[in-house]
């Protein structure tokens, strides 16, 4: 693999305030990056920096291993997808995708052609004469991403793109936009703060907190080996064991739970069933350990053939293999 | 910070306008007022502090204190009025809203000399009101309507009043209603909801429109000039006698200077007294 | 009781409106009325109107008045547009302080800006006239067009303009094809404003005119000096007219911004 992007130490103060602290990362050409993370983790901030909009404090930006510096974004050969889509609103959907092409001066007949080859793909050609606000947000969402992709960009940015999506058009939209950077092979770098859209899409995952990269990796290894405390927590659902200045993370789905009397080798520790909310294919129960303040989550599948109720005392357990270690 | 972006530049055409024909006059009559009149009205390049020496004069303290009263009643009044109207636009079905607004607005565009004119019509001797009063016999002679303080103040205030409505609409359509709901829902009476809720969290507008008006009225020669008589003058026509009949450019500079610096002053007193206000809510 | 409390209140505004029309109204009627001399109402008549048509006076002035109020008002929708679309990428502290500036004429007594500008022409022996008024008018009207066009700016914020240099517009490309179409009926209504303003002024104008160049109010407050005429009227009238087309159509300009922006 080819690198694409490499952002070398940089970093982002506004006025006296470090949003991104120096920070480097590298980008591999092809790859579905995501950056994920709580609002406020610098994560949009990271990503104009990419696109150009803002200049960071020190370090550099390098695209095909030449520096970015203080190119300005319409000399950058890469493209955004706004939040909010930001489709010009005094321009048909037709004037919209054009737009870059007329910017770079493109001939005529290669826009044409161009343009029809993105209508079709993205399925708008029939309402290519409506203008934005005659279209439904997915409609406007599409619009976004062929007005990007009809540039041929080395790379596109999305900025939470599903975001202003209801929960059923997000789900089928998520799948749709993996297709389409598998079909063009264009990198690109996705900011979102939902976990599941970024486990559903990416290569790898960038799990951002207060502007630093926590880890970076496939999202089976985030989820099974994260490698520091915030990302255990962030990222689905976990139980923090602490002992001393070590700490080990247990999934809930791992937690084995047992009767007070029955396989007494596998305890580890006991404690009280204080709820058990039914999911449907699943239980999850929480326990609180005697003598502690700490409540564990169990999940429960159906077909375990156990039903906890609240109140029972139970014994829990895991097996050391799903143990993750992490420092405090 | 300025030549990073061309575009930044755009600004430069307008700010230089400004400095050449707002800034530097300004500049220009704090000089005047320091320089001394010649014999035929010409300026003599001379420092003198003579003219505002000769400010402290019962007769122009007279004056000062009547264009203060004025600007104070024109405010005071321009409120009464005003906010009963601003919250009744602020209570309307949002298309009504827009045609209210702009039925208010629409007096604030138009020339308040023609406006004061207006007026002279309906009120001078043979004017609409005694015309009617006489012919229905209620009076033989005709009222003595117009030329008087009462004929001034009411000019005052019919040109000014959108002044105050605009602003204190704004901030009622700002408000959080819910506060209000809640208000009601502690078994608030409308009368107190208003007075302890809506008035409070109004402050702002009726602030704004109170500067507003002030400041219109501080410099106000026209209505005076049209619907005052001889001896309603306030400090817009004293001072605008000195620059275009008595051509005493120096003084009458300085007698404006003093007009801005009081107006000033009684503005920052209003907001002191505002912010005091509200911090004694706050203990409360 | 609640209803009894609101329809109080809707008694006084409805009185508020006709305590803000009625002298207008009333100057209006009196216009078309036969009688010269008292209130007495002899009949309807154009004859005053005919009559201005024919004052070679009141001709000039009106022509004085609309040179003026289309050249300093092309003037100030151009300086404030500019300005308004410059000052959009200062920092905080600057925008503050170039705002600052730029609203204080709104809120300095015009008796205020009409002697110092008076003063400064005379110092600079700039001979009063057309010239000494165009930048007068200029001068109070732009701080109004900067206000229009700033608040549209700020609706539109400034995702569009990002993504039309994401696409490959320069700034000036972005300036011609995304933000000066988007402002454009922000900038009609400002153009609109100033002009009303500049037809209105009288203040300002009265200090810095000279004799060849009375405007019509200039010319009203002349008549209304000498007294209430029929032809005084007449000529009110048609200054109020033009005043509420102007005002309508720029707030029509106005709304119609925020209307197509918003989706």
């Amino acid at each position: 693999m080819k690198t694409i992007i490499h952002l070398d130490t940089i970093e982002k103060r506004f006025a006296e305030a470090v949003v991104v602290p120096p920070l480097s990362l590298t980008i591999e050409e092809g790859e579905f990056l995501t950056l994920l993370g709580p609002s406020g983790c610098g994560k949009t901030t990271l990503l104009r920096m990419i696109a150009g909009f803002e200049e960071p404090t020190s370090g550099d930006i390098f695209l095909d291993g030449k520096p970015l510096g203080h190119v300005p974004p319409y000399q950058r050969d890469m493209n955004m997808v706004f939040q909010q889509y930001a489709l010009f609103p005094h321009m048909n959907v037709e004037q919209n995708i054009l737009f870059g092409l007329k910017m770079k001066k493109v001939n005529a007949a290669e826009q044409k052609r161009r343009l029809e080859e993105v209508l079709q793909y993205v399925q708008l050609t029939e309402l290519r004469k409506r203008t934005p606000k005659q279209l439904s947000g997915g409609q406007q969402q599409r619009v976004a991403i062929a007005r990007a992709i009809i540039n041929n960009p080395r790379v596109l940015l999305l900025d939470e793109p599903l975001g202003a999506l209801d929960y059923q058009l997000r789900k089928s939209l998520q799948l749709e936009l993996k297709n389409l950077q598998k079909n063009l092979g264009i990198t690109f770098i996705y900011v979102t703060h939902d976990q599941e859209e970024a486990m559903a899409m990416s290569d790898r995952i960038a799990v951002m907190n207060k502007g630093r990269i926590e880890q970076i990796a496939s999202p089976a290894e985030i989820y099974n080996t994260p490698q520091t405390l915030f990302v255990a927590t962030f990222i689905g659902e976990n139980n923090i064991f602490r002992q001393a200045s070590t700490c080990t993370a247990v999934r809930p789905e791992k937690i084995k739970l047992y009767r007070t009397d029955e396989q007494p080798g596998k305890h580890r520790c006991k404690g009280k069933i204080t709820d058990a909310v039914f999911l449907g294919n699943l239980r999850k129960v929480f326990i609180r350990l005697d003598g502690q303040d700490q409540v564990v989550m169990a999940h429960q599948y159906a077909g375990d053939g156990l039903d906890w109720q609240v109140d029972d005392l139970v014994a829990i357990g895991w097996s050391q293999a799903d143990e993750v270690k992490l420092p405090c | 910070m300025l030549n990073k972006k061309p575009t930044k530049l755009l600004a430069l055409p307008a700010l230089l306008w400004l400095g050449a024909l707002f800034v530097l006059p300004m500049l220009l009559i704090v000089m005047l007022s320091f320089w001394k009149r010649g014999t035929y009205g010409q300026v003599v390049y001379e420092f003198t502090a003579n003219n505002y020496i000769r400010i402290v004069d019962p007769l122009y303290g007279q004056i000062f204190w009547d264009t203060f009263v004025v600007a104070i009643l024109t405010t005071v009044l321009s409120i009464l009025f005003g906010y009963p109207l601003s919250y009744y636009i602020s209570r309307l079905e949002r298309s009504k809203q827009q045609i209210w607004l702009l039925l208010v607005m629409i007096p604030f565009w138009i020339n308040f000399l023609v406006r004061s004119y207006a007026w002279v019509i309906i009120l001078r001797s043979q004017g609409v009101v005694n015309t009617i009063l006489q012919s229905l016999g209620i009076i033989s002679e005709p009222l003595p309507l117009l030329y008087n303080s009462g004929s001034v103040m009411l000019g005052m205030v019919y040109t000014l009043v959108p002044f105050m409505v605009l602003p204190i609409y704004v901030s009622l359509e700002q408000m959080d209603r819910r506060k209000l709901e809640a208000a009601y829902d502690l078994g608030a009476t409308p009368w107190k909801a208003f007075w302890h809720v809506t008035l409070p969290m109004t402050k702002s507008g009726v602030v704004t429109g109170s500067i507003l008006v002030f400041v219109s009225s501080i410099g106000m020669f026209v209505v005076p000039d049209v619907m005052g008589g001889a001896k309603s003058a306030l400090m817009g026509n004293v001072i605008q006698n000195q620059f275009l009949s008595a051509r005493d450019w120096p003084f009458g500079s300085a007698l404006s200077i003093v007009l801005m610096l009081l107006s000033m002053l009684l503005i920052l007193l209003f907001f002191k007294a505002t912010k005091a206000s509200e911090k004694k809510e706050g203990t409360a | 009781m609640k209803t009894w409390r609101r329809n109080v209140l809707s008694g006084y505004s409805w009185l508020m409106l006709v305590f803000l029309y009625l002298p207008i109204a009333i100057l209006m009627l009196y216009s078309f009325n036969d009688s010269r001399i008292n209130a007495v109402w002899s009949g309807f008549t154009w004859k005053w109107y005919l009559s201005l048509f024919d004052n070679r006076q009141v001709m000039a002035a009106l022509a004085n008045s609309m040179t003026i109020g289309i050249i300093s008002s092309v003037l100030a929708t151009v300086l404030g547009t500019a300005a308004a679309l410059a000052i959009k990428h200062y920092s905080l502290r600057w925008r503050t302080f170039v705002n600052g500036l730029i609203y204080l004429p709104i809120v300095i007594p015009e008796i205020m800006m009409g002697l110092a500008l008076l003063v400064l022409f005379s110092q600079v022996h700039m001979e009063l006239g057309k010239g000494t008024l165009i930048m007068a008018h200029v001068t109070f009207s732009m701080p109004y067009v900067m206000v229009i066009i700033n608040a549209r700016l700020a609706d539109m914020g400034k995702e569009l303009e990002e993504a039309a240099q994401d696409l490959g517009a320069t700034p000036w490309g972005t300036l011609r094809h995304v933000t000066l179409p988007l402002i454009m009926p922000g900038i009609v209504a400002g153009f609109l404003m100033s002009f009303t303003l500049s037809l209105d002024d009288f203040i300002i104008s009265f200090f810095v005119a000279g004799p060849n160049s009375t405007t019509l109010p200039l010319y009203i407050y002349g008549l209304v000096k000498r007294g209430v005429s029929p032809e005084v009227n007449a000529l009110s009238t048609m200054l109020i007219v033009c005043t509420v087309l102007l005002v309508i159509i720029a707030e029509l300009f106005r709304r119609k911004d925020s209307k197509t922006i918003t989706y």
